[in-house]
């Protein structure tokens, strides 16, 4: 047996409901490594792996073409930057190194969506479920262990995995700038500006995670109530009723905008696990713009809004709902 | 000591199914029960209401709790194997044993090392690699080490091979069962058990319809081979049952007195599961 786990069962006591909480997370990660830790990683590996290409393609067809880069001055180049602008250089690395994070956010949407519909349905599938409850665990922290797992745990690896693939990619940039005199550390590396862009990104989890908590409710309680095919009922449930809401719309011109149901219902209820889906896509078209959403005055605008609040709200009672048919439900069709 | 399970007037509905009909139980401590019956009898949802896995009417305690309301109490005291090959898939040896050792304060994770040191499970073997008895093996390790007082197994060696079930009570036997601790079975496998168990529940179309201990059960019941002749004498005895022979006929009796049975020809014990069929007999007509 691994020592660090019998570590950690000697430090707590067996049975409180912290330490089998903890063990349902550790539960949890051991059935979704794969996506929780290999996926984002094997992204990032890609990604580091065509920039490799990249700089290799342009290092070669430089050298065919005879292209003298000392021709371009570089090393003026960048201390003009240096002494002029800054400020938009870092917005520029920043924007270019939140982009490249981009890929391992959308790996860690599936990764959750998939995870939540599958959380309380696999077990009762395969009928393990009977295994599981034959243990002292509570459906309560069943439930919540795999809401912290959704919300918290995933995202954490997948951050990891960007911080990661940010220091690849910084590397890989310098090594390329190094090989042509060039001196990268002015430009590319300004610790204090990467330590604060990282500490954003792990600051915005739990933001996430509140703006996501709807949708998490929605899939775990799909999850949990379906006898069959969760996915559907997930998916099919709000895109029928959105369908349906716009047709009544149209028959009687109620006040309501159906797009008002769209976006706050069926968007906020399927797709609200996207990390960072509560930024406005309307203000993505200048650079500026697109950093400053990631500010903390964006993110505090984020936490007074309504709509963040009657979204969790709505999450909480939907695990509530999840809690009690996970109770009931033992059974499942294959 | 109190009993272990009570129940008093318990029944279940599946829509218009009667699966348990008014049912009243007594199980005290130390006692192995063997739970049989034909398919749909009831068996499966019994279980499940003792172990807190469905709704039901009437009264039930188990170990002194409601199944309905104190789960998560009595899955401290109770295990349960609810049938073969349920452990989840992905999980290792050493992950099994990690996590129920993590969360389960009556387990003892030398105990679980040593049965499974007897088998020839490895720690990073997934269950999804293993055969049908092999996960029993892991099953039964992990469920032994835990020091509960009520165990109860659904058809735990269905599918397995002989030498795994020969092995699988075995162990059961030596190596768990006190008089502390109680043991409710149900299979098909009657003969198998018999020699283990100290009380018999026959349950049919919900109902019980024999509750005794195995020493009642040799006093009420006998067999006897009685030669043609004798055969009108023996049927006037009212028999449970009769079947035939090298031309002679088998009656099974309950309650008769042994010297008549004994002057119509060779007294038996009766098989558990010559009773049973005699008992459950039109079940299916």
């Amino acid at each position: 047996m691994n020592t660090s786990s019998m570590n950690t069962s000697a430090l707590m006591k067996t049975g409180t409901p912290m330490n089998t909480f903890a063990w349902l997370l550790k539960r949890e990660f051991w059935e979704h490594r794969g996506g929780f830790l290999r996926a984002p990683a094997i992204t990032a590996l890609i990604f580091l792996a065509l920039t490799l290409m990249a700089l290799i393609t342009v290092e070669l067809t430089t050298h065919r073409l005879s292209f003298d880069f000392n021709n371009l001055h570089i090393q003026q180049l960048t201390e003009q930057i240096a002494n002029n602008d800054l400020a938009k250089v870092n917005t520029a690395i920043d924007v270019g190194l939140l982009s490249l994070g981009t890929p391992i956010g959308v790996v860690l949407f599936f990764v959750v969506f998939f995870y939540l519909i599958g959380a309380l349905y696999d077990d009762r599938r395969d009928r393990s479920v009977l295994f599981w409850k034959s243990l002292p665990l509570s459906d309560t922290s069943t439930v919540l262990s795999k809401v912290v797992a959704a919300a918290l745990i995933a995202p954490a690896f997948a951050v990891a995995a960007i911080i990661a693939l940010h220091l690849g990619f910084l590397i890989l940039l310098s090594l390329y700038a190094l090989l042509h005199g060039v001196n990268p550390l002015p430009l590319l590396w300004s610790p204090l500006h990467l330590l604060g862009l990282w500490l954003k990104l792990i600051a915005l989890i739990p933001v996430n995670a509140l703006w996501a908590l709807p949708c998490i409710g929605w899939l775990l309680l799909c999850s949990s109530f379906a006898r069959s095919k969760p996915f559907l009922w997930a998916v099919a449930m709000p895109v029928i009723a959105g369908i349906m809401v716009g047709w009544v719309n149209l028959m009687s011109q109620l006040s309501l905008p159906s797009t008002w149901f769209w976006r706050h219902i069926v968007g906020r209820g399927l797709l609200s696990v996207i990390p960072g889906s509560w930024m406005n896509p309307d203000t993505f078209k200048s650079l500026d713009v697109f950093a400053s959403l990631l500010s903390l005055d964006s993110i505090k605008a984020l936490l007074t809004s309504a709509d963040l609040w009657i979204g969790a709200a709505a999450g909480i009672a939907m695990i509530a709902a999840a809690i009690y048919f996970r109770r009931k439900r033992t059974e499942a069709y294959a | 000591m109190s009993a272990v399970v009570q129940a008093k007037g318990l029944s279940k509905r599946y829509g218009t199914t009667v699966a348990l009909d008014n049912v009243n139980l007594d199980i005290q401590p130390g006692r192995i029960v063997g739970l049989v019956g034909p398919n749909g009898a009831g068996k499966t949802t019994a279980l499940k209401a003792i172990l807190g896995l469905t709704e039901f009417d009437g009264e039930l305690s188990v170990l002194g709790l409601d199944p309905r309301t104190h789960r998560y109490e009595l899955m401290q005291q109770v295990c349960f194997i609810a049938d073969v090959a349920i452990l989840p898939r992905w999980i290792r040896v050493s992950e099994a044993v990690d996590f129920v050792a993590g969360v389960h304060p009556r387990f003892s994770r030398e105990k679980c090392q040593a049965l499974l040191a007897r088998t020839k499970l490895k720690p990073t073997q997934r269950v999804r690699e293993m055969s049908k008895g092999m996960i029993v093996q892991l099953h039964l390790a992990l469920v032994m080490a835990i020091d509960a007082k009520l165990l109860v197994l659904d058809e735990p060696t269905l599918g397995l091979d002989i030498l795994y079930r020969k092995e699988f009570y075995q162990n059961l036997l030596n190596d768990y069962f006190d008089e502390q601790k109680t043991i409710i079975i149900t299979t098909h496998q009657i003969e198998e058990v018999e020699h283990i168990l100290t009380d018999l529940l026959f349950i049919r179309d919900g109902r019980i319809v024999l509750d005794a201990t195995m020493d009642q059960v040799a006093e009420r019941f006998a067999e006897v081979m009685v030669n043609p002749d004798q055969a009108d004498a023996a049927r006037a005895l009212k028999p449970l049952y009769e079947r035939q022979i090298f031309g002679k006929s088998i009656f099974l009796f309950d309650g008769i007195d042994r010297a008549r049975l004994a002057e119509l020809g060779e007294l038996h014990k009766p098989s558990v599961a010559d009773l049973f069929v005699a008992t459950m007999k039109g079940t299916y007509a």
